[in-house]
This record gives structure tokens, sequence and C-alpha cells, in this order.
């Protein structure tokens, strides 16, 4: 018999060659700790190739999974227990471990030639040195275990070889004392069709588990309580899921056709997987030919009257741009989602990095702000996504919405709102008028917004261009006043939106105090934990995290006002700290990482504590 | 569309036209608001799309919705517009550099896409809008500001261009026949799915001339052959000359001098792909001897299923299938868990 030993929290890395399915291992075992109750936090880390060389340090993909019986606000720092598939998964996680964690090893992925490959030295092995001294080691040849296992199956030796990850999920889910039903329906659903894999499959994950039961090597199970988390129905999500949801929900709240033009680009292709696949939501999806195509498309799409949004990543914004610069002038609707990623140029497209905000708050030619939004969190990703697509057909400009590659392949537990709760946006058309009535185009109301005229609307016709536009006509002046004029007004009309975007809150921490964590985008969770931290330790600390980035909150000068010193922790190299300086002309402590990952909870509480003991 | 008794004037808006004096562009104005009125077109109906560039300005003179977009992207932008609202006639202005330079991977994309759209490529052979350097349909060795010494660029051919990328229906017409512009114009409105009409036009400040071979009336019966369908390849003063195919070698005959008569001239055939491609190839540089006749007319004309009808299609094949979509379901997605 086992013994049960009850844990608070968990973090679990697998970690393997890029063809070892490492990703679908880490995926399943989470949506299985959802099911628990658990709070979680994933954090999906894979190589740019689609198949790096094999064992080689490139390939090595992983999947980080932080669960626990409290609020997770991060994957994890260090993990307690990692899976290393062969000897380049252990050699690349090697320093992320705890010092008495647990490894779990595959041991036929370190023969010679992965030693090689994983650039161990000539004779040097961890499984047979004292390296792993300090770890609790569990060698296990999986792949002669699952070969066993599938002695009785058609299927050939390559195929069988690839149902090893079902062994480790099989074997982890009796380590943490897990129902396996749930993973068999899924595997039974995909592979409905190919009766030899499933069956191969199912059957190496029940052998997993059974080995964990049976062989006497493991005595221990670990048990994680549900999490104090708020009542109600919950669902796994994904940032890019809930980025299709949300965008396909608030077209449905505007009563809009909603129209996503795209071309392909890491991390932000899913959006178009996603939205291609629920056509009968009536979304048009239009893979172009090139970023540019894809945004002029998109335009061209709110000018007809659907809800016209383009989704892309750094390098794709960049071409954009000239694009967006139209769309800010033609005063039409249009949703720029750029999951960012490591850059510049082609950087490092699988990897995170807060990279763009200053290309989304300056990165066109002329004066053409236009408001700039963020997500925090996979399940952010919802609400900003119908934020959005608010702002853009509420005040007629194009919004860029800023999430990353962490938050957008990373995974959470998400209490999902009820559809008839979520209000619905309202939308305006310019409606047909007389002959005898002169339509002018560029007319605004009270919120500095132009109407919304559709062509095939009677009486309405009129000329929209890239060309300075004349005032309440819009037809196309060199006039100096008027040019003054229109950059000024459209400015306006971006400032005004801070009158229709709720306040900034602290979310942890002193209202009034020693020091204020700002931050924004994907660092939420670990600013957040940080600050709750060292709260709980006493220290005058308080956290803000932005959504709307332009226009700012109105109340967000004020905030900044009651710290004694401001720290803007960013995963790049200062670029909201460049724009508080410049809109609020005061200093900020920067805190910048800038290694595709994200940041880690020890790093950063030195780095405030550091700055509170100078203080 | 509903029948409406708009004259010509009725399509022109209050803005000055701000073409050279001279432009050949203002011809090609004319003609779509005189074709606009004879079709009956309502002006509420139609989006005049385009680019940047002299040509790319058209919009502002037409009194229907229009967008002067960016440079080369005009079909992009007409492309959503069209799936936006299939029911708007959509027209895409854009010249040789807007295109076919910049622009010209969009031009295959929407050509090869068939969305129903018109697309009037006006080519002047040279930049009019930068003043005056060479354009990719500029001939080779044209001296022009930015090559003192004479371009080094082959030029393109647009309409072996379009029918390389399986355009539905391809045509040349020019701006100094007005009669012959608005039957094409007319023939572009009427086809479904994408049709490209190229417009030779006379930039009269920085490239006169370009095509005066073609449109002079001294030099243009025996330099330009009028394709009507059905009807043999003839040409000339007096339509004495003709084309006969030698195997698959286009051959000019005089049927005065040669014993041959029109019964062995090819006969046009706008649904022959094979012949429209060889017929696109008619594009020899006129200052060599012995040019081969320029065609104008439609060179090619089929049918092939429209992008959006598909893709609209294939939205209600999705409800057809799965339903509606609903959006409780689609929030909660397939697992979800009770706290």
């Amino acid at each position: 018999m086992s013994t049960k030993i009850e844990k608070e929290e968990i973090t679990i890395k697998f970690a393997g060659d890029s063809g070892d399915g490492m990703q679908l291992t880490g995926s399943l075992f989470t949506g299985n700790t959802a099911l628990t109750g658990s709070d979680l936090a994933t954090f999906p880390d894979f190589p740019a190739e689609i198949r790096a060389p094999i064992g080689t340090l490139a390939g090595v993909s992983g999947f980080q999974l932080h669960f626990g019986s409290r609020k997770i606000y991060t994957p994890g720092d260090e993990c307690d227990v990692l899976v290393a598939m062969n000897a380049a998964a252990l050699k690349a996680n090697l320093t992320n471990i705890k010092k008495t964690g647990t490894i779990i090893l595959s041991t036929d992925g370190f023969d010679k030639k992965n030693l090689r490959l994983a650039k161990y030295a000539d004779g040097e092995n961890p499984l047979e040195d004292e390296s792993l001294a300090n770890f609790e080691v569990f060698k296990i040849d999986i792949t002669k275990l699952t070969r066993e296992a599938l002695k009785e199956s058609p299927l050939g030796t390559k195929e069988k070889d690839r149902c090893k990850n079902m062994f480790v999920l099989g074997f982890l889910y009796w380590r943490y004392d897990r129902t396996m039903q749930g993973t068999i329906d899924f595997l039974t659903q995909k592979f409905a069709k190919k009766q030899d894999i499933l069956e191969a499959n199912i059957k190496c994950i029940k052998t997993g588990y059974h080995y964990g039961d049976t062989t006497e090597t493991f005595t221990t199970q670990y048990k994680v309580k549900p999490a104090p988390l708020e009542k109600g129905t919950y669902r796994s999500i994904k940032g890019n899921e809930a980025l299709v949801i949300g965008l396909i929900t608030a077209a449905r709240k505007s009563k809009l056709s909603l129209f996503y033009g795209s071309y392909p680009i890491t991390p932000a292709s899913d959006i178009l997987h996603g939205l291609a696949k629920h056509k009968n939501y009536g979304v048009k999806t239009f893979q172009a030919e090139d970023e540019i195509a894809a945004v002029c498309s998109a335009i061209g799409a709110s000018y007809g009257g659907d809800l016209g949004i383009t989704g892309t990543s750094g390098p794709g914004l960049a071409l954009k741009g000239e694009a967006i610069g139209l769309a800010m002038m033609l005063e039409l609707p249009l949703v720029v989602v750029n999951v960012q990623r490591g850059g510049p140029s082609t950087g490092l497209p699988t990897k995170t990095e807060q990279s763009d905000l200053l290309q989304a708050m300056y990165g066109r030619n002329g004066e053409c702000p236009l408001p700039v939004i963020s997500a925090s969190s996979p399940s952010d990703c919802f609400e900003v996504a119908m934020e959005a697509c608010r702002i853009a057909v509420q005040h007629m400009i194009p919004v860029i919405l800023l999430s990353d590659g962490y938050i957008a392949n990373g995974a959470e537990p998400w209490r999902f709102p009820n559809a008839g709760d979520i209000p619905s946006i309202k939308v305006n058309f310019k409606k047909p008028i007389g002959e005898d009535k002169t339509f002018l185009p560029y007319l605004r109301d009270e919120k500095l917004v132009r109407e919304w005229a559709l062509p095939g609307t009677k009486g309405l016709a009129h000329r929209l261009g890239g060309l300075e536009k004349e005032a309440n006509t819009g037809n196309v002046s060199y006039d100096p006043a008027n040019h003054e004029y229109m950059i000024k007004t459209r400015e306006a009309k971006v400032d005004k939106i801070a009158d229709f975007i709720p306040e900034q809150k602290i979310t942890m921490g002193v209202k009034k105090g020693d020091l204020l964590i700002l931050g924004w985008g994907s660092t939420y969770g670990v600013l957040e934990s940080v600050t709750k931290e060292l709260v709980a330790e006493g220290l005058q600390v308080g956290h803000t995290h932005l959504r709307y980035i332009r226009p700012f909150p109105k109340n967000l000068g004020k905030i900044l006002k009651n710290y004694k010193k401001i720290m803007i922790p960013e995963i790049n190299n200062g670029q909201l700290s460049k724009v508080i300086r410049d809109q609020f002309l005061i200093d900020v402590i920067q805190f910048n990482k800038i290694q595709g990952v994200p940041i880690m909870k020890a790093e950063l509480k030195y780095a405030i504590k550091e700055v509170l003991e100078n203080m | 569309m509903t029948k409406n008794n708009l004259k010509a004037k009725d399509f022109t808006t209050d803005q000055d036209v701000r073409w050279c004096p001279g432009c050949g562009d203002y011809s090609i104005l004319a003609q779509v608001q005189k074709v606009f009125a004879e079709l009956e077109m309502n002006p509420d109906e139609v989006a005049i799309i385009s680019g940047i560039g002299c040509s790319s300005r058209f919009p502002y003179y037409m009194n229907t919705y229009g967008m002067h977009s960016i440079h080369g992207r005009a079909p992009a932008v007409a492309s959503g517009l069209k799936i936006a609202n299939p029911d708007l006639s959509v027209w895409i202005i854009t010249g040789d550099g807007d295109g076919l330079s910049i622009g010209g991977n969009h031009l295959l994309h929407i050509l090869r896409r068939n969305l129903d759209v018109n697309i009037l490529l006006f080519n002047n052979q040279i930049y009019g809008l930068t003043k005056g350097q060479y354009s990719p349909t500029s001939e080779v060795d044209k001296r022009t500001k930015s090559t003192p010494m004479g371009s080094l660029d082959h030029p393109i051919n647009p309409l072996a261009v379009a029918i390389s990328a399986d355009a539905t229906f391809v045509a040349r017409s020019m701006d100094r026949d007005p009669k012959h512009m608005k039957t094409m114009l007319k023939r572009s409105n009427l086809h479904k799915g994408s049709s490209f009409l190229e417009i030779y036009q006379n930039c009269n400040i920085f490239n006169d001339g370009a095509f005066f071979t073609f449109t002079d009336k001294a030099t243009k019966k025996s330099s330009a052959i009028f394709l009507e369908d059905g009807q043999p390849l003839v040409f000339g003063e007096n339509n004495e000359k003709g084309i006969r195919l030698d195997g698959w070698k286009p051959q000019v005959i005089d049927l005065e001098i040669d014993n041959y008569s029109k019964d062995d001239l090819w006969i046009h055939d706008e649904g022959d792909l094979y012949k429209a491609q060889m017929l696109a190839r008619f594009f020899d540089d006129p200052r060599q001897e012995g040019f081969l006749p320029r065609p104008f007319g439609v060179l090619y004309s089929s049918e092939r299923v429209c992008y959006e009808d598909q893709l609209l299609a294939q939205l209600n094949e999705a409800i057809e299938q799965k339903g509606e979509g609903n959006l409780d379901q689609l929030i909660a997605g397939s697992v979800t868990w009770e706290i």
C-alpha cells in the first residue's frame, strides 16, 4: 500500500523531444488537474522548428504546470517534478528543479547517442555519476515497457514508441491519485477512426498507471485539495481560445458579422484556426496572401459593415502599419490583435516578450495615436477582445489589442459568464437620407466620433481616403490650418475614450505607501503573487495592472502620486517605463527581463526588496 | 438594380478634377460615367476602390461610394468589402505602378480567387504622380529621371500575367477609342467574376505618345487588331491583313497578296484559354520591324464560381450541419466542472 501525502501546491515540468508529445501530455494532465478543482497555470515552451534534430538541446519541448489548493498566479519558478524523456530534456531543465525535487527519467533516452546529442562529455552520464544525487530520481525504461505493453498490437515499432507519452501520463495519474476516464473519453473521440492507435494509447495509460501502483519503488502518492475558488462553473482556457470566443461574442453582441483577415504567423495562427472552426456562428475568415492584404481586407469589410478584425504578431504588425494608419484616417472600426513574441525582426517566434508596446503606440507614419489595450491572463483575453471590439465600433477607430505568446498558449481555469449576462454593444449605422439632404461623412458627435455609413445605403454616397480630410465634409484638403485641426481632433478623439473606460484600481496591497508595482499584459500573475507575499511580510507595496494603455485611465496619475517610488517590471527593455515617464514626468525604476520567458517570482521579489531596503 | 433616369453628369462630384489637362484619364472617367448612366447603375450600390497614383484619384470624381486606399492594396480592400456585402457593384481602379509593381501580389490573388469585381488598370507605362520614373510596363532602355542611361527592366505583360493567374475575364482597350472602351466597360460589368480590363492611357506630360502606334489614326489600323468573338483576326487599312496559325505559330498574312482567304484565318474564340494565352503574347515592341499587331477587345472570358459566393455558402453549410452557433455552448466549451 502506498502512503498518501497532501501538498498545497506542485509544479511539474514535462520535457522531451519535440516529437515526444509533451505538449499533449501536459495539456491532458492539465485538463485532468482542472477537474479536481485545483487552481492552476501553465507555460508551454517549444522550439521554433517543427521538428528540430531529434535528441538535441534545440529540440527540447517543455510544458510546465503549477497547480494547488490555493490561488495560483504563475506557472511556478522551479519545478517539484521534472519528467525528462531524454538527456537533452534533462540538461536543458536541470537548473529549474527545486533542490530536493523529483526527476522521472526515461532511461532509453540516455544512450550514447542521446548523451552525445545533448552535449554531455564523452563518458559522462548523469544516470551513472553523482550529479543527480540531491534529487529523488526515478529511472524508468519507458520504451521497453511501452513496447512490452503493446506486443500484441498490430502497430509498427515507430507507432508504438509514439505511445510513450501516454505511459508517462498514466504513471502521473497514479502518482497524483487521479482517475483516467476523462482522458480515455477524449482519446476515444480523437482516434474514433483509428482503432489500433486508440487501443494502444489506452493500453499505455493503463500500463503506466498500474506500473506506479504495483512497482514497489513507488510508495507515495500525492494529493492536492481543491482550491478555494469562487463558486461557479469553470472550464480550462488558453489565451488564444479566449480571444476567439471573445471576438465571436462581441460580434454577436453588436449584431455584426465577424470578418477575420489574417496571414499565418506564430503565435497568432491559432486565432485564425479557432475562428475558421466556427463558421456556423457566421464567422467569415479570410486567409490573405500577406499581412498587408489581411489588414486591408479587414478594413474593406468594416467599410462594408462587418466587424473587421485582423490578427498577427510583431513582424506582421510592422507590415500592417501603413494600412492601420489608413483605417485611422478613414475613421472606420478595426481590431488589430497582436500576439507578441520575441523581436526584433524574426526574433524568437515561439518565445514570449512584451515586445511591441512602443510599436503599437507609435509605429506608424505621421501623428497616428490609437487606442491600445492589453490582456493580462489567458481568461482576460475574453474580456479584452470584447473591449477592443466595443471601442472600435463605438469610437470608429482601429484598436490594437496586445496579447503575447505566454498567455496565448498558457491555460488557467475560467469561471465563464452566461452569454445572457454579457451586455450588448450598441452600433448605429447611418440611416438613409432623402435627396434634398446632404450627408457630411466627417461630422462628429460629442465623443468626436463620425457616423458609420455603409455603401448600399440610399443617399449616403461619399468618398473616403488616406489624403487629409476637410473637417465635416471629408473632402480632400491641403489647407494648413485644417491639417493641424484634424490632427488635434483625431488625437482628442482617442483621449476622449478615457471617459468610457473604468478607472484604474489597486489589485493587491496598500493603496498608499512606499512602492507601487505597475505592470501591463502577461506579467499580471507574477506581479500579483509577489506583491501578495511582500504585503504578508508587512511591506508597504501595492500592485496595479494596466489594461488600457492608450488612453490611460483618468485616475492613473493620481495613483502614481500615492507612492514614494514606482517600479515597472516588463519582459522588454523598458517600454511602458518610457511611456509613463513621457506622460507623467516622473521617474520609475525599471525591472527588465528579455529572455523569452516569463519573469520568475523569486528574481522579482529579490529586486523589489533591494529597492525597499535602499529607500 | 432599380431603374433610374440618371445622366452621366449625375455620376460626377463637386470636386475639381485635378489631372493634367490633356490626360487620358479624362476620357476614361467620361466613358465610365456614360456607361454607368446607360446601364442605369444606382450610385448608392456602387463602390469604387483605388490605390495610389494618378489613376487612383478616380473615386473622388465619381458620385458613388468610393475609397482612395493605399498604394497597391485596392484589391485587398475590395475583397473584404465584397465579402461583407456581395450585393455591391465593386470597381477597382489601379495603374501600372499600383497594380503591377507595389500591388502585383494582390492582383494575382484577387484574380485567382475570382471575386466578382471589375478591375480597370490604367496603363501609361510611366510613374506620373512621382513625376516621371519608368514603370514596370515601360519599354526596355527607357530614359527617365531614374534611368538616365536607359532602363534595364524587361517590361511586364499585364494580360499574360492576368491569364496566368487564371483570370476569368481579360480584355484591353484604349483611352483614344471611347466607343470601344464603352463596349469593354459594359462587358466587364456583365462578367460575373473578376474582370481585368487594361486601358492604354496616354500621359501627355511624362510619356506622351507611348501608345500612338496603336491609337493614332495613321498607324492604328495596321498595328492594332480588334477582336470579335467568332470573327476572323483581321486588321489593316482595309482589313486586308489577317492572322493565321501555322501550326502553333501565328503568322501575318496579306489577304490581297498571299494565297489565303478569310476562311484560312484564326477565328477568335473568347472561351479558348490556349488561344487567349497566345493572343496575350502578341506583345512585340512596336519599334521592332514586323511586329505582331496588338490585340484589343476581350481576349478571354469564362465562368468560374466566385470566392465570396463560396465563402458564404460554407457559412450556410456549417449552419446546416451544426446548427446556428449557440453562444453559451461556445463560451462553455466541451469540458466544464462545478466548484
